[in-house]
């Protein structure tokens, strides 16, 4: 299992239109992969899963990844979750 | 039986149909563990697929009769029923702790909703209630019991509800021929999607409504408001008969819709159509209207997650434009306040909305969203005869502040480049009591005003339109207004600039005589109206209507 703490970058955090793009990136991983925030974890590739989470600009949370490809997986998901910006 | 019923006539027209109950059903289960895995867990496959073939046909429906992004919520609604957060997690309940399926769903979409409905961000708060439609519809199907939908009836149906919500009559098929509801006024949404789509509704009936059954015989006048239930055979065929009659009279008069209204003394009134998105252009393009009268630009806004872009609000103007060559197409811009409200927008609470920061007055607090609209505008204006118009104006500077709001985006558009036509005309709907005692003034700084009677009748009267307890001193046939109207009317021929009407009194072929005799020169209406006025102008002399205008002024 591979574990990674991130700030999220994007000023309006995770709502609807992120989200949706955060769980396409997730879905193209075999790896299962969760998020984690103040003790709550949601499945990477449940749009209402990340969105029930309401993550917020500036945040840190936790991604969690296992499976074959899980070192790639963090690999994306941090770099989407430290570039993203709209 | 037979029993008589009276409410409010809210959407013109007669219809015989069979009753059917529309009941929003809210399915409750107790918690409950099974043994049997494997059929619950077939149980709730079987439940999903039927839930997606549902929801697929709903959004098809909406697409086919509202358009695309009327049907996208939808498109939400299957993405829910494929999420591993929310049926993936339902399904593992099952497995895992053998709750059955039923229970799992319910406890899933509670937990869900419960979550999404406390947070902060409007628009997730929202999400709420479409995790809620779809786990309860899941729920139905889990249930064996599927739920009742708006557009799978039996033709000639009339739905009976409580009320009903945009997003229901969103979903009416041409199965639907009439509605009665229990609450709402003439004004309610209801009443206005039922003019839209030209069928007769009456609202506001109260109580009476629990008296009809499922599959009763109905018959409905949306002009009197009354209901009579399981009509005795006599009543029925004279009925009958008089559907027929006005199917002709409507069938004759939308033959000679294609030609120009003049009264008898060769006085031409322009009759315009009311929309409310690109797709209601064909309705007005096959009832002939002469133009649009009033697009409603609150549909890009209001079925939006988030504000329109430009590039989304110049598609949707330049389609309306260009259906319309070399006629007017008068374009509102923005009305949300009041109770329109935009889930991303942040309203602030009011105490009383319909007097506090609405139409022009948020736009002109929030440039933003203003001046792009007014870009698309500008820009969409070289495909078409475009005539802009500002809602809730009271005042000369409120003119000027929009005018200079216009010029600066002419002027950004003009450094880029960027061609609009100079033929644009501004003009502003008159439907605060101000502007009408003031027109004199506004005239002079505009191409055209258009009164909007439901504001000004509900602003004149002190009659909050959507209040059935004093809807019946909702009238905009009241002398009060009806002078307001003339005043207006006046002032803009002193001015030498056309006088219209876009409210619904516009589109009252009964009312149509005493508009033209108070001086209107355009009448813009819900598109099924058209043909009916114009063959009701055609029968009007001017003088007799001016003298029918003053008596109705002066009535007590």
């Amino acid at each position: 299992m591979t574990e990674k703490t991130v700030v999220i970058q994007n000023s309006t955090g995770l709502h609807a239109r992120p989200a949706a793009l955060l769980i396409q990136k997730a879905g193209s991983f075999k790896s299962s992969i969760k998020i984690v925030k103040d003790g709550r974890e949601a499945d990477a590739k449940s749009l209402l899963g990340v969105m029930s989470l309401a993550i917020k600009g500036n945040e840190s949370i936790t991604i969690r990844a296992e499976g074959e490809d899980e070192a790639a997986a963090i690999e994306a998901m941090t770099q989407f979750l430290e570039s993203h910006q709209e | 039986m037979e029993q008589n019923g009276k409410g409010i006539g809210a959407a013109t027209g007669l219809a015989i149909g069979t009753a059917v109950i529309w009941k929003k059903e809210e399915v409750s289960v107790q918690e409950r563990s099974i043994t049997d895995l494997s059929s619950e867990l077939q149980r709730f496959k079987q439940a999903i697929q039927a839930t997606k073939e549902q929801v697929q046909i709903l959004r098809k429906q909406t697409a086919d009769r509202m358009g695309e992004s009327e049907a996208a919520i939808f498109d939400a609604h299957l993405a829910f029923l494929d999420d591993p957060g929310f049926i993936g997690e339902m399904e593992q309940r099952i497995n895992t702790q053998k709750q059955a399926a039923d229970w799992a769903c319910q406890s899933v979409t509670g937990e869900f909703s419960s979550l999404f409905s406390n947070m902060e961000d409007e628009y997730m708060r929202a999400r709420a209630d479409d995790i809620r439609d779809v786990g309860n519809r899941l729920l139905q199907n889990i249930m064996g019991k599927p739920p009742l939908d708006l557009g799978l009836l039996k033709p000639e149906s009339i739905i009976i509800a409580d009320e009903l919500t945009p997003s229901e009559t969103a979903q009416f098929s041409e199965a639907i021929i009439g509605m009665i509801t229990a609450r709402g006024s003439k004004t309610a949404h209801a009443a206005i999607m039922a003019r839209t789509l030209g069928i007769p509704a009456v609202l506001g009936l109260g109580s009476f409504i629990q008296q009809i059954n499922d599959g009763d015989t109905i018959i409905l006048d949306g002009s009197s408001g009354e209901v009579i239930v399981n009509p005795k055979e006599l009543l029925l065929s004279q009925i009958q008969e008089k559907i027929s009659k006005q199917n002709q009279l409507q069938a004759s008069a939308l033959q000679e819709a294609a030609e120009d209204a003049y009264t008898s003394d060769r006085k031409r009134i322009q009759v315009l159509a009311n929309i409310g998105s690109p797709q209601d252009v064909q309705d007005a393009l096959a009832n002939h209207a002469e133009g649009i009268g009033l697009f409603r630009t609150e549909f890009l806004y209001l079925e939006n997650a988030n504000w329109p872009t430009e590039e989304e609000q110049f598609s949707s103007y330049k389609q309306v434009l260009e259906a319309f060559p070399s006629k007017p197409v008068i374009i509102r811009t923005l009305d949300i306040g009041g109770d329109k409200h935009l889930p991303y927008a942040e309203l602030p609470k009011e105490e009383n909305p319909f007097l506090g920061l609405r139409a022009v007055r948020y736009c002109l607090a929030n440039p933003d969203v203003f001046k792009t609209q007014l870009r698309a505008l500008l820009r969409a204006s070289v495909h078409g005869s475009l005539w802009i118009m500002f809602p809730m104006i009271g005042s000369v500077s409120e003119i000027l502040q929009v005018k200079q709001a216009l010029e600066e985006c002419k002027q950004e558009l003009a450094t880029k480049k960027i061609p609009y036509s100079d033929q644009i005309k501004v003009g502003i709907m008159v439907e605060i009591p101000a502007a009408a005692i003031h027109a004199d003034e506004l005239a002079k700084e505009v191409d055209f005003m258009s009164i909007g009677t439901n504001d000004l009748t509900q602003y004149t009267l002190a009659a909050d339109r959507g209040n059935e307890q004093v809807a019946h001193l909702y009238d905009p046939t009241h002398p009060a207004v009806l002078k307001l109207v003339k005043m207006t009317c006046a002032a803009c021929h002193r001015a030498g600039i056309p006088a219209g009407m876009c409210g619904e009194l516009a589109g009252d072929a009964s009312m149509t005589e005493i508009l033209v005799g108070l001086g209107l020169n355009e009448l813009s209406m819900s598109a099924k109206a058209i043909p009916q006025v114009k063959q009701q102008i055609r029968k009007i002399a001017s003088a007799e209507a001016s003298s029918l205008a003053l008596e109705a002024l002066h009535k007590r």
